[in-house]
């Protein structure tokens, strides 16, 4: 009896898994089908995107061309790598810093310095950018790479990641080394950062995403086209194609192109930094 | 790793218990140095920033002079609480929330829960639903702008096809937002969708082959294991997607303008708008302050309901 209800559900859990998979591909077309779309058209002349149809008479890579010749879209992919490279550089070292001075030292204030960061996570940094921007006007930073990555450095949500990394190792090896007269530099450096390679991993993805797709802040503080990042350029020009539809749909995909070669290699790995960040932010 | 570059030697003293702390700051020196990067950049752009716009929020600061100008007390936020521009442009970031919230929850959990039963190729779901995610707004504007063309939009034409007329998606100040919404589902879905795939990792799966012994058929098992195990993770994407709708502002920034007249300015538009179009940064300061009070209250609020709900079940 028991033998054939469990062969029978056996049955048909597995029409019903068919079933989930049809839905779930069909959806994963539908997702696919924007992008898709934009990388058909801009294969297509402009004069062949007023009719809706998928087929080309003509594919060509003109459009691409145009966008590299009339717009500073390379100069905005140096902006954009130049900027996102120093907030994750500078993310992970303070945070990672600051992270092991609350996990393994004692001192006074640390339960009033761990509340303050943790309170931090609360402000938007949408909240900031009026008062942000006069301070960057005052120190004459104004239209720099400085007034986009600094802001977006002191991350609250990274310190804390790393602080429950740092919480979660074994702490012997260090003890040893406290033992052989190694300072605290020494053990950061040498013993618990080499071991934080998946925390170091988490905060960089996390934060290099975040820099490269901001929108409003560098719109506030860039207004030189020859520093704009991707998104504030892309943003700039959009309106001056008109209906060159070709042509805006290759400079989306050109503007798209970095980021998802790097999501194509390290798939796993930001997808699980992202997550990650995420479910402990 | 290079953690082979530490010689570990079973010291003689290694049992002995570690003397305790003598004094609580025993490391007070390390800890100021280790600490001293990160708050100095958190104290001089984002702590001395807030207490700055919340002292400019009470002057009739201006972009174009140098100083704070006028004293003004609450004048700056009388004048946005008897501003019409400023409520509808809070409902406006409201009304985002309410259309963005519950599908990119409910979308996302039932995403997850059909990729977590597919035996293989997640890779490929995962890349179909998360890749967006990490578009730059910009593009995603400029792809969903050409979608949503009146005549020559693919959406338009597709609907046109099994009969169904298209609204005049951005063109028409009703339909601008919930267009704006289908974008940003679009756009975010991934990101609740690989939180809720982790959530889904962490069900142990003996309790499945458990039930199904008992006769327990899928759908059973996915309202009755499945979804109450992922509680703590739907609280936690619920929160995460409500805070995340509150800043909305790329959208309407690029695809938009804030219109149809004015039907899709959200709260952070105004902000921008008041601030470097009309340089009074004293009462965007105003607005700003406003607008986190708002958040904080709106997640506060949705937390406890969330809990509650949690509770019951």
């Amino acid at each position: 009896m028991a033998v054939d209800l469990a062969a029978r559900v056996e049955t048909r859990t597995k029409l019903f898994n068919r079933v989930c998979l049809g839905v779930l591909i069909a959806f994963a077309v539908l997702w696919i089908g924007p992008v898709a779309w934009a990388l058909d058209t801009a294969l297509k002349p402009n004069a062949e995107t007023t009719r809706t149809t998928w087929l080309i008479d003509n594919p060509t890579f003109d459009a691409f061309g145009r966008i590299l010749n009339e717009t500073d879209i390379l100069r905005w992919f140096g902006s954009s790598l130049v900027i996102a490279c120093l907030t994750a550089t500078g993310t992970v070292f303070t945070a990672s810093l600051a992270g092991f001075a609350l996990s393994r030292l004692r001192f006074r204030f640390r339960r009033v310095l761990f509340w303050g960061i943790l309170a931090g996570i609360m402000i938007p940094p949408q909240v900031l950018i009026v008062p942000q921007f006069r301070e960057f006007d005052s120190l004459h930073l104004l239209n720099t790479f400085w007034a986009v990555s600094l802001p977006q450095i002191p991350t609250a949500v990274a310190v804390f990641i790393f602080l429950q990394f740092f919480d979660g190792l074994p702490r012997e090896l260090e003890e040893v080394a406290r033992m052989d007269g190694a300072n605290f530099w020494r053990i950061y450096r040498r013993i618990v950062m080499p071991l934080a390679r998946p925390a170091i991993s988490a905060v960089a993805i996390f934060a290099f995403v975040t820099s490269w797709n901001d929108l409003l802040w560098p719109l506030v503080v860039l207004s030189n086209p020859d520093i704009m990042t991707i998104p504030v350029g892309l943003a700039t020009v959009q309106g001056t194609f008109g209906i060159r539809y070709a042509d805006t749909m290759a400079s989306a995909i050109l503007g798209a192109i970095p980021l998802v070669a790097v999501f194509l290699l390290f798939q796993r790995n930001i997808v699980e930094g992202i997550a990650g960040t995420g479910l402990k932010g | 790793m290079s953690t082979t570059q530490t010689a570990v030697r079973p010291a003689a003293g290694a049992s002995q218990p570690t003397p305790r702390p003598a004094r609580a700051d025993r490391h007070g020196l390390p800890a100021a140095g280790f600490l001293a990067p990160f708050l100095t950049l958190y104290l001089l752009f984002i702590l001395g920033p807030a207490a700055y716009g919340l002292v400019m929020s009470f002057f009739d600061a201006s972009l174009v002079q140098s100083g704070l100008g006028a004293f003004a007390g609450f004048g700056n936020y009388a004048e946005a609480l008897r501003s019409a521009d400023f409520w509808s442009s809070l409902w406006h970031t409201l009304w985002f929330t309410i259309l963005t919230t519950p599908p990119l929850i409910v979308l996302a959990l039932a995403f997850a829960l059909l990729a977590d039963r597919a035996a293989r190729g997640r890779w490929f779901f995962r890349l179909a639903f998360f890749m967006p995610y990490i578009l730059p707004s910009a593009v995603v504007a400029l792809i969903w702008m050409f979608l949503y063309t009146p005549e020559l939009g693919l959406l338009q034409n597709m609907l046109g096809h099994i009969g169904i007329t298209a609204p005049n998606w951005l063109g028409d100040p009703d339909w601008a937002m919930p267009s704006l919404a289908l974008t940003t589902l679009w756009w975010t879905l991934g990101f609740n969708f690989v939180l809720y795939l982790a959530g889904l990792q962490e069900i142990p799966r003996d309790l499945y082959e458990a039930s199904a012994i008992d006769g327990a058929g899928p759908w059973q098992q996915i309202r009755r294991i499945t979804v109450p195990l992922l509680g703590r993770t739907t609280t936690l994407v619920a929160v995460l997607q409500v805070i995340a709708s509150l800043k909305v502002f790329d959208q309407m920034y690029i695809m938009t303008s804030g219109g149809p007249n004015f039907a899709t300015r959200s709260l952070i538009e105004y902000v921008y708008d008041e601030g470097f179009t009309n340089y009074r940064i004293g009462y965007a300061a105003a607005v700003s302050m406003l607008f986190f009070l708002v958040v904080l209250t709106v997640s506060a609020i949705w937390f406890r309901i969330v809990r509650r709900g949690q509770k019951e079940i």
